[in-house]
């Protein structure tokens, strides 16, 4: 008996381990999941929050970086014109944090705040008092105003008055960031899932050869898969949009026809991409691991749910071509931000290219039988 | 001449899957490609529906090259593959709707289709619902709604019962009358006979043999067959002397054997009477014509199911 059920495991270990790709799929790509997530969150401790300080009075005697080097001394303090002052604090204890202050205006502050490029913005100072503005429901937010609030306390020789101001108005709240990310999601999971998936289907049904050996054109195939999973797509962007709108009260605050432009530019480079990833698969394994492999990695890297600012700095411009972070992005501008359709063009153009020359280089490795 | 094939070879990586084929096919032949899996059928088959492309060699369509005409062509080509799975839920109407609109056909000829098929009373029903038997008709109900000049049908009865095997013979058949040209390519030697007036063995790239099924049983397996399993000490060559047999084979082993005769009538009652002479036990016996198995065995060394 238990000869039989170790000829079994050995036959099925056989089976496993001569399937490269479901070999890849089980090993390999978890591995760079965690590759990926652990240059996301390892070391969480260490994080870098991000705080934009707003002077009220420029002539201000006693602003904020001075405050930190006076009492902090240069050990823990740097200061770059780029990145502007960074403090580290907890050093000893293990706890440890890292915030970086940068300078701006009230406006470039709410701005940075809508695209989460930073975690709160203050005004004032830790010796006549803090007001910190961030959105109470952003846990990332509140966290950073814990630590800094804590950090202040331990440096500051008086307790220093604190005040928060929710930021709850429309295009600065942690919804507001998060509808725009999963209308972007909700395009590329209808292109790769709805066309690649579909067409992958379709061949191993044997269904793909079929119809190509009819007067059938080839491109009219393609396009009524296109289409078809648009008119969808764009059912469920409304549908998604109305329930914000209704529920949350986002309303768009930039240009329709910008909206349009980077709903068309951004189907494009997530259809073409669909055509490149299903023009080879032969079955459910390739398939099912190809879309994961182009999904999770954009899924967990382009800022839906939280900032890509997380990520190191290196990271951040090869983040920024990623297709889904340019849509997310810019469905951000134009949603929260209000920003028109002249500043969606570059963007626009980057997503139509992503597409076209997926969509050519699938077109002709595509395996239609 | 409907199909015109000149020492065509094709190749994948290391396999020779067609080697230098030759083949006319005038217009409203049927032919048969016989042959075990991997004989090369399916690539030849995929080369003449313009799918795949010959290494070397020529292939004419109604006179005319896949380069060249490749949309007049699939106008003109009926296919049905063996186990093709259309889309779950469309009803068997709508499927037939769905690919009579790739050749700009009306909702009529559906509706005449569906009854060729004998699916009327599935018209409203989902694909995922139809049986084996039931889907693989509309397979051919697909293959046959733009009336083709050429129908293609690559195994279309593997895996089906005998008795949805039968009915889509009866639906080819009546199709067959309309003059159409049909290639089918099989391994079951009796959907051949039944089917094809010419039939092609097939076996590793090559064709081994062509002709009626008449034509190749006379030239390539001459006589009847009598098989039998012997207890005791078979008189081989008693036997052997027997009036009209042609060859006689025994394993002492098993116990079986096998006579060649010219006429089984003429020699099996002198055989029974040598069995009875000879003290030995008849268990078990058989008397058949012989068939295209028989023939691929002699030629190829493998049976056409292997």
């Amino acid at each position: 008996m238990i000869k039989i059920l170790i000829r079994l495991i050995l036959s099925q270990f056989k089976i496993f381990f001569r399937e490269p790709g479901v070999v890849f799929w089980s090993f390999g790509f978890p591995l760079l999941m965690a590759w990926i997530l652990g240059i996301a969150f390892a070391n969480k401790g260490e994080a870098l929050h991000i705080v934009a300080v707003v002077d009220e009075s420029p002539d201000a005697s006693y602003s904020l970086p001075e405050w930190l080097l006076e009492k902090t001394g240069a050990n823990s303090t740097k200061y770059s014109a780029e990145s502007g002052l960074e403090w580290q604090v907890g050093e000893n204890n293990g706890e440890q944090a890292r915030f970086r202050f940068k300078s701006m205006n009230e406006d470039e502050a709410t701005r940075a705040l809508k695209r989460a490029q930073i975690s709160l913005w203050m005004l004032g100072n830790p010796g006549e008092g803090i007001q910190y503005h961030f959105d109470p429901d952003n846990t990332e937010s509140s966290l950073t105003f814990l630590l800094l609030e804590r950090a202040f306390r331990e440096q500051g020789s008086t307790e220093p008055q604190s005040e928060i101001q929710p930021v709850t108005m429309k295009g600065s709240r942690y919804i507001d960031f998060l509808i725009p990310g999963l209308m972007a999601m909700s395009i590329m999971n209808a292109c790769l899932w709805g066309i690649g998936w579909s067409l992958i289907d379709l061949r191993i049904k044997k269904l793909l050869r079929r119809m190509v050996a009819t007067p059938l054109r080839k491109s009219i195939f393609l396009l009524s898969h296109g289409l078809n999973r648009m008119i969808l797509s764009a059912a469920e962007l409304l549908l998604l949009y109305g329930f914000a709108y209704y529920y949350f009260g986002i309303i768009i605050q930039g240009s329709l026809w910008a909206l349009l432009l980077v709903f068309l530019s951004g189907y494009s480079a997530f259809a073409g991409i669909a055509v490149l990833i299903s023009c080879r698969a032969q079955n459910t394994h390739s398939g099912n691991g190809l879309i994961n492999f182009v999904t999770l990695p954009m899924f967990v890297l382009s800022g839906i749910f939280f900032s890509y600012h997380n990520f190191p700095d290196w990271l951040t411009p090869y983040v920024e071509v990623l297709p889904l972070t340019m849509l997310a992005n810019s469905l951000r501008g134009i949603i929260t931000e209000g920003i028109g359709l002249y500043d969606v063009i570059l963007p626009s153009i980057g997503l139509v290219g992503i597409g076209c020359v997926c969509f050519a280089l699938g077109l002709r490795l595509f395996y239609w039988h | 001449m409907a199909i015109e094939i000149r020492n065509v070879c094709k190749s994948f990586k290391d396999v020779n899957a067609v080697q230098n084929v030759n083949l006319m096919v005038e217009s409203g032949e049927s032919v048969a490609l016989l042959g075990p899996n991997g004989a090369g059928k399916t690539t030849l088959v995929e080369m003449i529906e313009g799918v795949q492309f010959p290494d070397s060699g020529e292939i004419r369509i109604l006179g005319r090259s896949w380069e060249k005409d490749e949309h007049f062509l699939r106008k003109q080509i009926g296919l049905a593959l063996q186990e093709t799975r259309f889309l779950e839920r469309l009803t068997v109407e709508e499927t037939l709707n769905l690919f009579a609109s790739f050749y700009f056909l009306g909702k009529e000829r559906t509706r005449e289709v569906i009854e060729i098929i004998q699916l009327e009373s599935k018209r409203s029903t989902w694909v995922l619902h139809l049986s084996g038997g039931q889907r693989q008709r509309l397979a051919m109900g697909v293959a046959i709604l733009p009336l083709p000049q050429i129908l293609i049908l690559d195994e279309p009865t593997t895996g089906l019962d005998p008795n949805a095997r039968r009915d889509l013979w009866k639906i080819l058949e009546s199709f067959k009358a309309t003059g159409t040209t049909l290639i089918l390519t099989t391994h079951y030697m009796e959907e051949a006979q039944y089917l094809c007036e010419r039939i092609l063995m097939m076996d590793q790239g090559k064709i081994l043999a062509e002709g009626s099924l008449s034509h190749l049983l006379d030239k390539f397996g001459e006589g009847d067959l009598i098989e039998y399993v012997i207890e005791g000490a078979f008189p081989t060559k008693k036997a052997k002397e027997l009036p009209g047999v042609l060859s006689c084979r025994w394993d002492e082993n098993s116990g079986e054997g096998r006579l060649a005769v010219k006429n089984i009538s003429e020699t099996l009652p002198v055989f029974l009477q040598l069995v009875e002479n000879s003290s030995i036990s008849l268990t078990s016996l058989e008397c058949r014509r012989r068939t295209l198995d028989d023939l691929f065995l002699a030629m190829s060394g493998r049976h056409l199911d292997d």
